[in-house]
């Protein structure tokens, strides 16, 4: 390694350090913000704690809607390795388990925990581990874990994955850059818990054995820089080293490069040049976690911008919408033409989509700016000038990747290592002709993800192909080797009885006589089959009967408000049924529910029969009838030959119940059935094309009529019954379009 | 109220492309200046005519290609491109001479590739190329500076000579070419070009009187108007709107293989400040080859790319047809960009080589 | 004779570097020969296998193999245009645009069992080209849903048109950045 472990002490003794490429000097504007202590913000009265916080997945729930949470509580758990949990920031009630508006740029939304809080913020029994030094690595990472701690300065990493290295490590180095213009909230929690940090650092230092801790801290600090270098004072192995002012140089691969002159290799972690990163926040964090046994469920929060009257650093509960750390900092939205806050320095933060965002563990900041502060986008055309590359920390050729990505050439652009770009936003920022590039570069890192996970779908879709392909050939061999030895041994046996004609004679008749009785046997399966099949369409539609004529009796008893509204539910069902077909369908199937809708009507009702006519009057009940819908359509079906045998069958099935009568309406059913099917081949025939529509609609309601909760004894044990008959019917609506399809 | 939603970062520097390019327009002023000093009014005639061309031109286009053209002209790009064609047409020249050079840097070189960012070519020079194969004899009537010419000439001169050819006593163009010395005269390139070819020695050559310079051997005019542009490149450099590295790597290969040929024979090979501060050097170091749309973007790439057109001016100069050389040694070099910035790409971060390698990999 | 010498010469000397240049060429030829994969699996690679089937072909390496033999490049309705163009890249020929009569470019669907229906008469799994539907006889089947390829072909089969292809829903993690409001302009 050219930078060995001596000359970096050697060099960092004499107070040098190196630099990294690129880099710009925004205007800093931090002392709008660092002026004062941080503040503590009263508990919200709802809190939103997105299930997952960091990189790695998320645990399982282990709480309810409804339990009572303590502070501290934890909420998920996971046996995975890459899974941290999360906490009930404040004691009260789960008031849901649902999606909600995330923190990410999208605002796509995730799984999130709502909890009301009660005010109470009781604790939890917390169980610290003062003694650390004494306990086993294993258990001080537990604690880490089960503290839910996760990186605190952007990317979100398992903090306990970190934390257990399996190779030595030269130098730790803790993060305390905060290179972003505004955001002040590591520079408050190094001014004012130096102590805290250090006691976090130390156990770090015990899980790791460095053989150095680096703590960079940018030279616009210097209170920060002193109180650190107070509380270290005892540690002459802790190393504060104040790293000149150059955006982005808190960014994890630039402060190594600063600080050792060490680069991490391309897709490696920093572990490979033996050096591990942590971050001020997570070292509080830690200490947290050891020494008081409290999980991470607070975290200081920079909200600034001109657009708050008090900006300020404060103590935020994770789970905290945005719009209630505003209003704790009187944001003042006139300021502003469209809302607009921002989630994290304004180099990398991302616009949240509206107030109810939550706090998470990685939010830093919230910035709320005027519209003179920060800039629109104009863009204009790219004239090469390249001060882009100028900028670019990593040395990358943002004009180029640009050019690319806006293409979608976009192995082009992974050609000029587009996936080392740290999206610090630089390129951008120094850009004259305003070129959105970050954006261009997240798309098109996006889209390349998107296609590599494409690849590998129909690369894998290939394979199975293939070794589908192939087992059905193996199976056609298989059966084919078969049939040829079964063959073979026939022609054997024959040939070894050839000599005796007789036996010849014998066989053929025998083999005749067989085969005969084969195609006896077949014919009356096919026999009993059709039977069973007509037995099982009979079956079908008496079901449906019997549960119409069983809502039958409900309707006499309910208030002639909802029969009315079943009532013109049937009648819009007719309606659009009407509309979907063609004429002439249109003149066969919906006249016959009409009829039988208005003898319904009559049955039921006068008043019913006017509110159908006089449909001005139903408007407001239209929306309820929506949901009868499928009882309207569904003795369509039926379509009997005469309304009075249809009312007839209903009145007897209503009155007795009995099997008799169920009988009875089968036969109804049957013969309205099987004319329906009649009909419905007539319409094909007709060479009408779009009447196929129609009747598949006519259709569907059935089946969905037939899942409807069944009240009767009877009807529950016919259930599978009418089930397969549903299927059944299906299918000849099926054919019977396929026919259509054919013939037209 | 539907909140804003923009990408990172939401800051930007307040510089825009309007602003660098109106740096660099204020950067010409002094060599400007100096020029018309020297030239007489013709030169502000002429970048007039360029100008209002060149805005013309960019506008209609714009508005055939149906793009905002309010927009594109406030990038001033097209005003530049008409400056650093009309200071290198000679003051007197036609005025039609202009217009179709105009034109055509901005119609075909520019916009007919794209517009703005990509042209391949640097349209300035083209356009120069394309007037000087095309109209030899009004592209070289360069006047003797006013000092040194027997006729002066006043704006009204420079006005009527420009659109008719005569100015208004009535001289001829040829009238006004001639020196104090009732020779005509040539540009300090031309005069040594001719002159070796005769054979006399360059220090003979430099004798004459348009080269009554300062220093030795610079001519009189060209060395002012040079240092004109140097103060306004410097200016640039220190605004940052041009890197150093063209500049340097240019001058420095154009110094150092005149100083390697004038050691070998100095009679018949100029010394390096003759080459350095004669002819378009200077303005071509810092205000042409540095052009960004059309010039190498990375460090090293740049570096190259200068000092190949550093190169490519003195062999031209020393053995090509013509006395100067910037304009072909900008266009060649222009076609040299994209291999250029493709095998001068920067190592990343994390790298341990540039790209090279996993080409390789790739093809195989 | 001396003319006789001068057309000797003249016919040795172009042998000669015949012969030289022949040798190059063949040396180069070995020295720096590309190894690819045949064509036909070069093209069975940009197509997206989902096996559908639409363009006419049982399956994507069918496909190929006919686009090897000189079929149309636009087929393909689930690759849509981004394979077109691949294609059209690889076989040195004009992008088209998709063929309707194939179909039209759709979003990324999966097929779902609307399993309370399913009567498990393994049909969709017969049809399936991909393995990707899990059941038996009689049993209810499903759709392991990062397996299907959303090629449609499971849907016909159903005799109780159980089966719906959902639209693949987007996640954070396949966000593409669409924030529409950015305004892009082009500009000369």
């Amino acid at each position: 390694m050219p930078n060995n472990y001596d000359d970096i002490i050697e060099k960092l003794d004499n107070n040098q350090l190196w630099d990294f490429p690129g880099g710009v000097f925004p205007a800093e504007r931090k002392t709008l913000s660092n002026q004062t202590p941080i503040g503590k913000l009263p508990i919200p009265e709802r809190l939103f704690v997105t299930v997952k916080q960091h990189i790695g997945v998320e645990g399982h729930l282990i709480v309810e809607v409804g339990q009572k949470v303590l502070k501290g509580q934890a909420l998920t758990k996971s046996m995975n390795p890459f899974a941290v949990p999360i906490h009930a920031p404040t004691s009260g009630e789960v008031a849901a388990i649902q999606k909600h508006v995330s923190a990410h740029p999208s605002g796509l939304p995730e799984m999130t925990v709502e909890i009301i809080s009660d005010q109470q913020d009781k604790w939890i029994q917390l169980n610290p581990l003062i003694d650390y030094q004494s306990q086993p690595k294993i258990k001080v990472l537990a604690a880490i874990c089960d503290a839910g701690i996760s990186g605190m300065g952007g990317a979100g990493f398992p903090t306990h994955i970190k934390s257990s290295p399996k190779k030595d490590v030269d130098f730790l180095i803790i993060n305390g850059i905060e290179c972003e213009p505004y955001i002040t909230s590591d520079d408050r929690l190094m001014r004012e818990h130096a102590w805290q940090i250090r006691q976090g650092i130390d156990v770090l230092c015990h899980l790791l054995k460095p053989k150095q801790v680096l703590i960079g801290i940018e030279n616009n600090k210097p209170e920060a820089i002193e109180a650190m270098q107070v509380a270290c004072r005892e540690n002459p192995n802790y190393r504060i080293c104040s790293v000149p002012t150059k955006y982005p140089a808190g960014g994890e691969k630039q402060l190594i490069q600063v600080l050792t002159n060490r680069e991490v290799p391309a897709k490696g972690l920093p572990m490979d040049v033996g050096i591990i990163m942590h971050n001020v926040g997570t070292c509080f964090a830690i200490s947290d976690a050891v020494f008081s046994g409290k999980p991470l469920i607070s975290r200081v929060v920079t909200v600034t911008g001109e657009a708050v009257e008090k900006p300020s650093n404060l103590w935020a509960l994770i789970g905290s919408p945005v719009a209630h750390l505003l209003a704790h900092s009187d944001y003042n939205p006139k300021l502003q033409k469209q809302p607009n806050v921002i989630m994290g320095g304004p180099m990398m933060g991302f616009n949240v989509i509206n107030d109810k965002v939550p706090v998470i563990k990685t939010t830093n900041c919230i910035l709320a700016p005027t519209d003179t502060e920060i800039s629109s986008n104009n863009e204009q055309a790219c004239i090469r000038c390249s001060a882009c590359a100028d900028a670019c920390p990593v040395s990358l050729l943002p004009q180029q990747l640009f050019w690319h990505s806006k293409a979608k050439e976009l192995d082009k652009a992974q050609d000029y290592n587009l996936f080392d770009c740290i999206e610090c936003g630089a390129c951008a920022y120094v850009c004259p002709s305003e070129i959105p590039l970050v954006h261009y570069y997240r798309i098109a890192k996006s889209e390349i993800r998107v296609e590599q996970e494409e690849k590998q779908k129909s690369d894998k879709a290939r394979e199975r192909f293939e070794k589908r392909e192939a087992r059905l050939i193996a199976e056609q061999h298989a059966r084919d080797e078969k049939h040829r030895l079964a063959a073979e041994a026939r022609k054997q046996a024959m040939e070894s009885k050839g000599n005796n004609a007789k036996d010849k004679i014998a066989a053929a008749l025998a083999r005749a006589k067989a085969k005969k009785q084969a195609v006896n046997i077949e014919e009356e399966t096919s026999v009993s089959k059709a039977d069973l099949a007509n037995d099982v369409i009979e079956a079908a539609a008496p079901n449906e009967t019997t549960e119409a004529s069983a809502t039958q009796p409900t309707t006499k008893v309910a208030s002639s408000n909802q029969r009315v509204q079943a009532a013109i539910a049937r009648a819009k069902a007719k309606k659009a049924a009407a509309e979907a077909a063609t004429s002439n369908v249109e003149v066969e199937v919906p006249s016959e529910v009409e009829v039988e809708v208005e003898v319904e009507v009559e049955k039921n009702n006068d008043k019913v029969s006017e509110s159908i006519k006089t449909e001005t009057q139903s408007k407001n009940q239209s929306v309820n009838a929506k949901e009868p819908a499928p009882h309207a359509a569904k003795p369509e079906p039926l379509k009997p030959e005469s309304a009075s045998s249809e009312s007839v069958s209903e009145v007897t099935a209503t009155k007795t119940a009995t099997i008799a009568a169920s009988k009875k309406a089968r036969i109804a059913a049957a013969v309205a059935k099987a004319k329906a099917k009649r009909e419905a081949q007539k319409a094909a025939e007709t060479e009408q094309t779009s009447k196929e529509a129609p009747l598949a609609e006519v259709e569907d309601p059935k089946t969905d009529s037939s899942q409807e909760p069944v009240k009767t004894q009877e009807q529950q044990i016919d259930m599978k019954k009418r089930k397969i008959a549903a299927a059944v019917a299906k299918a000849k609506a099926k054919k019977a379009a396929e026919k259509a399809d054919k013939s037209s | 109220m539907k909140f804003r939603l923009a990408s990172s970062p939401h800051q930007h520097i307040r510089r825009d492309t309007g602003q660098v390019m109106r740096l660099v327009i204020l950067a010409m002023i002094p060599g400007v200046l100096l020029q018309t000093w020297f030239f007489g009014w013709g030169t502000v005639i002429q970048i007039g005519l360029a100008v209002v061309t060149a805005v013309v031109t960019e506008a209609a286009i714009l508005e055939l290609r149906k793009r905002d053209f309010e927009r594109a002209l406030k990038d001033y790009s097209a005003v530049l491109t008409a400056m650093l064609l009309a200071v290198s047409i000679p003051p007197f020249a036609p005025w039609w001479v202009v217009v179709i050079g105009t034109f055509f840097a901005i119609c075909i070189v520019k916009q007919l590739y794209g517009g703005l960012g990509f042209n391949v070519f640097n349209p300035a020079m083209a356009a120069y190329v394309m007037l000087l194969v095309s109209f030899p004899v009004q592209m070289t009537q360069w006047l003797p500076p006013v000092n040194l010419a027997q006729y002066s000439h006043n704006f009204m001169d420079a006005l009527q000579a420009v659109f008719t050819g005569f100015s208004v006593e009535g001289f001829s163009l040829a009238q006004l070419k001639t020196g104090i010395d009732g020779v005509t005269m040539a540009t300090p390139l031309d005069t040594v070009k001719t002159s070796l070819s005769q054979g006399f020695t360059y220090s003979e050559t430099i004798e004459r009187p348009i080269f009554d310079s300062v220093i030795p051997g610079l001519g009189v005019a060209s060395s002012w108007i040079s240092l004109g542009y140097l103060i306004g490149g410097l200016y640039l450099l220190k605004q940052k709107v041009i890197n150093w590295h063209i500049p340097t790597s240019m001058l420095a290969a154009l110094f150092i293989c005149a100083l390697i040929m004038s050691l070998v024979d100095s009679d018949l090979y100029p010394s390096s400040i003759f080459h350095l501060f004669n002819g378009s050097i200077i303005i071509g170091a810092f205000f042409i080859a540095t052009d960004p749309v059309s010039a190498s973007t990375t460090n090293k790439g740049r570096i190259i790319f200068g000092a190949a057109i550093g190169i490519w001016v003195y062999l031209i100069r020393e053995w090509g047809g013509y006395p100067d050389a910037i304009a072909f040694a900008v266009l060649i070099m222009n076609m040299a960009v994209p291999l250029i910035d493709y095998y001068t790409r920067p190592r990343t971060y994390g790298h341990t080589s540039t790209k090279r390698k996993t080409k390789n990999k790739a093809q195989s | 004779m001396s003319l006789g010498f001068a057309i000797l010469t003249a016919l040795l000397a172009i042998g000669l570097l015949a012969l030289i240049f022949g040798s190059i060429l063949g040396f180069a030829a070995v020295k720096f020969k590309v190894e690819s994969d045949p064509l036909v699996e070069q093209i069975d690679h940009i197509l997206p296998q989902t096996q559908c089937g639409q363009c006419g072909y049982p399956g994507c390496k069918p496909y190929a193999q006919a686009i090897a033999d000189g079929d149309e490049i636009n087929k393909c309705p689930p690759g849509g245009d981004a394979t077109i163009k691949k294609l059209a890249d690889l076989m040195g020929v004009e992008a088209k645009s998709l063929d309707s009569a194939h179909g039209t470019e759709d979003v990324k669907k999966v097929a779902f069992i609307r399993e309370d229906e399913c009567i498990g008469c393994t049909k969709c799994i017969q049809a399936c080209p991909v393995d990707a539907i899990l059941g038996a006889a009689k049993q209810m089947h499903t759709v392991i849903t990062d397996e299907c390829t959303g090629c449609d072909l499971c849907v016909d089969p159903c005799p109780v048109d159980c089966i719906d292809m959902l639209p693949v829903k987007d996640s954070a993690s396949s966000w593409r950045w669409d924030i529409n409001t950015i305004p892009i302009k082009q500009v000369g």
